[in-house]
């Protein structure tokens, strides 16, 4: 060790004690290796050294590098302090200076090491030898035998009642986090089936949040995003409840759809995708498809919405709606099938929907 | 000038540590240890370093995210936004981008980081695949980077849902309708995950939790691990000249290696730094605060879940119903059969070579990729499994860009992903071989020296030089691939363990797995056909200069 000073076996004759503070003798065995014993450089084998003409010319490069890094970080600190934030253009000026001089000072300081490596620390030639992974044989089973000599010495093998029952002990231990767990949700129930929607429920503009009069939804080929009354901006509501409102051409209209659920040739379906409830947003006026922007799920809203493309394997479902006393679309009912996404327990909901009617 | 002892600053704390916990003789151990050289070996760091970064950036940004779903009203730096609704996280990410000096700069590097810590693990998972270093006795080491990679997938997943944008929303949305697909606990899992229905109001902040500290924690002991198990196997090296199974050829951990991973850190920083600044990535201001009922076209997850995206939009509209039950395989299967294949085919990889090859041996020099031409092959195949998948997963933009029909898009990746991989397998197969033949052209032959010569027959023919030492040895590296012992003995008895069907198939896979070391040796020297060469430089006969 460098600093032995409490090294009492030190032969004191030889070299001389050192006093705290002074640098250590040469030729003192060290932690960090032999020391060097001349001002050349050591040659070894597997390492060659550059030539010193060219690695003086890289250190020079190497200097200027580390010098545009240390520039690089004092401008960053700086942009810090000179530019503040606060508006959108004041920030991208910010985020420019910062962002610029903190790639400068990383590049700089990187490409420096880089040189220096490649170009003043040697190349490397060096070999050293792999053992076998697997430990030697005598080891091996010495290893076994202890731990036979230890199992046996704990009784876990001789004594039957305390193996069963720390065994039964530690079992209910293991799910115990488990049913920690419970209370992370209540449970799915019902819930799935239903949607806010009931009779009398008026449909309101998704954004504007304003009743809809059927009188002045007349233009074929109209489309409106529609969310239920009372619940505009309750996400848990809109995650099934949003629609899609369309009117059509009375002729457009395809069997599929079921006529008496529409008002004036006006058909509200659920705007959440059936394949993973993604909502349902294009629609295309000439062909009257809906289609799903995330999976391509291609509805054809003149005839039931049923499915002519993509992964969604039930149409989306018709919402009943007519118009109140001032003329304003409603809700007749709640969907009769859950809207969104197919899960487990929801069955053919559809073919039991055409039982009960 | 050399340092003649080391100075009192480092001797000082070095003295002290070793006095405490005997570091000197690790330390005499390994400051001096070997790692080989070759550029591909450098990718894994990527991934490394990018992820130091994402702890870096990552908790920079913790200090001002508020994970939290209840609604405030934004009145910050944002004009557009001033006055909307939206969570406390929406706003509180707004307010990292836009009111914290360094905010959006560390947002951006951080997603960028992001990008690169999975795309850097992928390439890197690609060449130890490619050079065989998964093999004996690297095999858990594999299978912790197996864990790895679906670790940062989900980490990528838990943390861009966290700004609770809307192009955010929509990848929780998909996420949810994958979830409640699943048989028997799907709703269930759901409504514990979201708290109740979606979207609730705890994801957000359960989501926090997980990608702050369940997964980084995790990550971090098997990325620890990783580099453990690394360093006591020691490091594969590719085939060259002195290099044996048993040694090690290269550069020192200290100084050299030691100082080129610093520069390799700083760089990949470095230029994650530069992204940050110059290419904008994930502007969620523009997409607006999450709601169920809106989303924007043309939304894309980020690359990493492209191929999920792409399998979805590839699947056709298949359920079943029955019994009341409902089992909606056109969610289920592309969700989890992608995923399922390529993970499940990666994590017993190595474990099938060995049971088709019967080689239980220790292997440390990494194969070239032509040199195992079925590995290879299987590897394509894979890649383009996955890369298609990946593509369709913007078919939508495919079909804006190019104005194909969208459908057509699906319904020609419907075809593709069954026959690409089989394409690309045929493909690679033929390409390892024929790579092999010219490697073996350049041993026998010796390598095109540009120079002409006139024969005293007046024909005129191009001289050929031996390759270079380094080339020669590094070409010869090449091991045959081991098959098992299936031969019938004398009397037509196959040997034990090879008379079943099962037994019947390995023999028969390893016969095929091994086959192209019959046909192709590079043992062979000069046999005479074609034309003479002419050997130029020393004047030696070019048959001489390749012999062993």
């Amino acid at each position: 060790m460098t600093e032995n000073s409490n090294d009492i076996e030190q032969a004191e004759d030889r070299v001389p004690r050192r006093v705290i503070g002074t640098p250590p003798p040469r030729g003192e065995a060290s932690a960090l290796g032999a020391p060097a014993s001349t001002d050349e450089p050591i040659v070894y084998e597997g390492a060659t050294f550059p030539d010193p003409a060219k690695a003086r010319k890289a250190e020079r490069i190497v200097a200027l590098l580390f010098l545009v890094s240390f520039v690089g970080a004092v401008a960053f600190i700086a942009s810090y302090v000179a530019f503040q934030v606060g508006t959108i253009g004041r920030t991208q000026v910010s985020n420019f200076a910062l962002g610029s001089s903190l790639t400068v000072a990383l590049l700089a300081l990187a490409a420096g090491i880089v040189v220096w490596v490649r170009q003043i620390m040697p190349k490397y030639n060096l070999v050293q030898q792999r053992h076998p992974m697997v430990s030697d044989p005598e080891v091996r089973e010495s290893v076994a035998e202890t731990f036979l000599q230890g199992a046996n010495e704990s009784g876990f093998v001789k004594h039957k009642l305390l193996r069963r029952t720390l065994l039964l002990a530690a079992a209910p231990l293991g799910l115990l986090p488990l049913v920690l767990l419970k209370d992370l949700g209540p449970l799915p129930e019902t819930t799935l089936r239903h949607t806010v929607w009931k009779k009398g429920r008026r449909l309101m503009v998704e954004g504007t949040k304003q009743p809809i009069r059927a009188a002045d939804f007349n233009s074929p080929g109209g489309i409106l995003s529609v969310v239920p009354e009372g619940y505009e901006e309750d996400l848990n509501a809109l995650a099934k409840a949003t629609l899609i409102l369309i009117k059509f051409r009375p002729e457009d209209l395809k069997p599929g759809t079921k006529l008496n659920w529409t008002h004036d040739s006006i058909v509200a379906y659920s705007k959440i995708c059936t394949h993973v409830g993604c909502p349902a947003a294009l629609y295309e006026q000439t062909t009257h498809h809906i289609l799903c922007p995330c999976h391509q799920s291609t509805f054809d809203a003149a005839d039931g919405a049923k499915v002519i493309f993509g992964p969604a394997a039930r149409p989306l479902p018709q919402l009943p709606i007519g118009v109140d006393g001032e003329g304003y679309l409603i809700a007749q009912s709640d969907f009769n099938v859950p809207v969104g996404p197919s899960f487990w327990e929801r069955g053919d909901a559809e073919a039991e929907a055409r039982g009960q009617a | 000038m050399s340092l003649d002892s080391a100075p009192k600053a480092i001797a000082g704390p070095a003295n002290f540590i070793d006095e405490r916990i005997g570091a000197g003789s690790f330390l005499k151990r390994n400051l001096r240890k070997v790692f080989p050289d070759h550029w591909s070996f450098l990718l894994g760091e990527i991934a490394l370093y990018s992820f130091v970064i994402l702890l870096l950036t990552g908790t920079f940004l913790t200090f001002w995210f508020k994970p939290s779903m209840g609604e405030v009203t934004y009145n910050g730096s944002y004009g557009p936004l001033v006055g909307v609704h939206m969570s406390e996280a929406y706003a509180s990410s707004l307010n990292i981008s836009f009111d914290v000096r360094g905010g959006l700069l560390m947002r951006q590097i951080h997603h960028w980081a992001a990008l690169l810590f999975v795309a850097g693990m992928m390439v890197h998972m690609l060449r130890v695949f490619f050079t065989g270093a998964y093999r004996k006795p690297r095999e858990l080491n594999w299978i912790i980077g197996v864990l790895l990679l679906n670790l940062a997938l989900l980490e990528g997943l838990t943390g861009y849902s966290l700004p609770d944008d809307l192009l955010s929303g929509a990848g929780l949305r998909i996420t949810e309708g994958v979830l409640i697909s699943l048989p028997l606990v799907g709703t269930y899992a759901t409504f514990f995950l979201f708290g109740g229905e979606y979207p609730g109001h705890d994801v957000i902040s359960r989501f926090y939790s997980i990608h702050i500290l369940l997964i980084p924690g995790i990550l971090l002991a098997l990325i620890t691990a990783h580099l453990i198990l690394m360093w006591v196997q020691k490091h594969t090296q590719m085939p060259g000249k002195g290099r044996t199974e048993q040694n090690v050829v290269g550069a020192p951990f200290y100084p050299s290696f030691m100082a080129k991973s610093g520069a390799y850190f700083l760089f990949t920083f470095g230029v994650l730094a530069l992204l940050g600044t110059f290419a904008q990535i994930n502007p969620i201001w523009l997409f607006g605060p999450y709601t169920p009922a809106d989303i924007s076209a043309g939304s894309q997850p980020d690359f990493y879940m492209g191929f999920l995206e792409g399998s979805l939009r590839l699947m056709p509209s298949w359920e079943i119903n029955f019994l009341g039950y409902t089992l909606p395989l056109s969610v289920l299967i592309p969700a989890l059969l992608p995923l399922g294949i390529v993970m499940t085919g990666l994590a017993l990889y190595p474990f099938a070579e060995q049971w088709i090859t019967g080689d239980r041996r220790e292997h440390h020099i990494a194969d070239r990729p032509r040199n195992n031409p079925h590995r290879t092959a299987i590897g394509m195949a894979a890649i383009t499994f996955y890369g298609l998948l990946w593509l369709l997963g913007a078919n939508d933009w495919i079909s804006a860009k190019f104005h194909i029909s969208l459908y057509t898009t699906t319904n020609v990746g419907r075809v593709l992903i069954i026959a690409g991989p089989a394409i690309a397998y045929f493909v690679a197969y033929r390409m390892c071989i024929g790579l092999q033949r010219h490697d073996q052209d350049v041993l026998s032959h010796g390598v095109e020296s540009g120079v002409i010569k006139r024969m005293p027959s007046g024909e005129y023919i191009e001289v050929h030089v031996p390759p270079a030492e380094d080339i020669a040895a590094h070409v010869r590296g090449k091991e045959p691939i081991p098959a098992i012992e299936a031969a019938p003995d004398s009397d037509g008895v196959p040997p034990k363990g090879m008379r079943g069907p099962l037994g019947r198939l390995r023999a028969k896979l390893s016969e095929t797995y091994s086959t192209d070391t019959e046909a192709i040796s590079l043992d062979e020297g000069h046999n005479g056909h074609g034309a003479p060469h002419a050997a130029v430089g020393a004047g030696e006969d070019e048959t001489k200069s390749i012999g062993h």
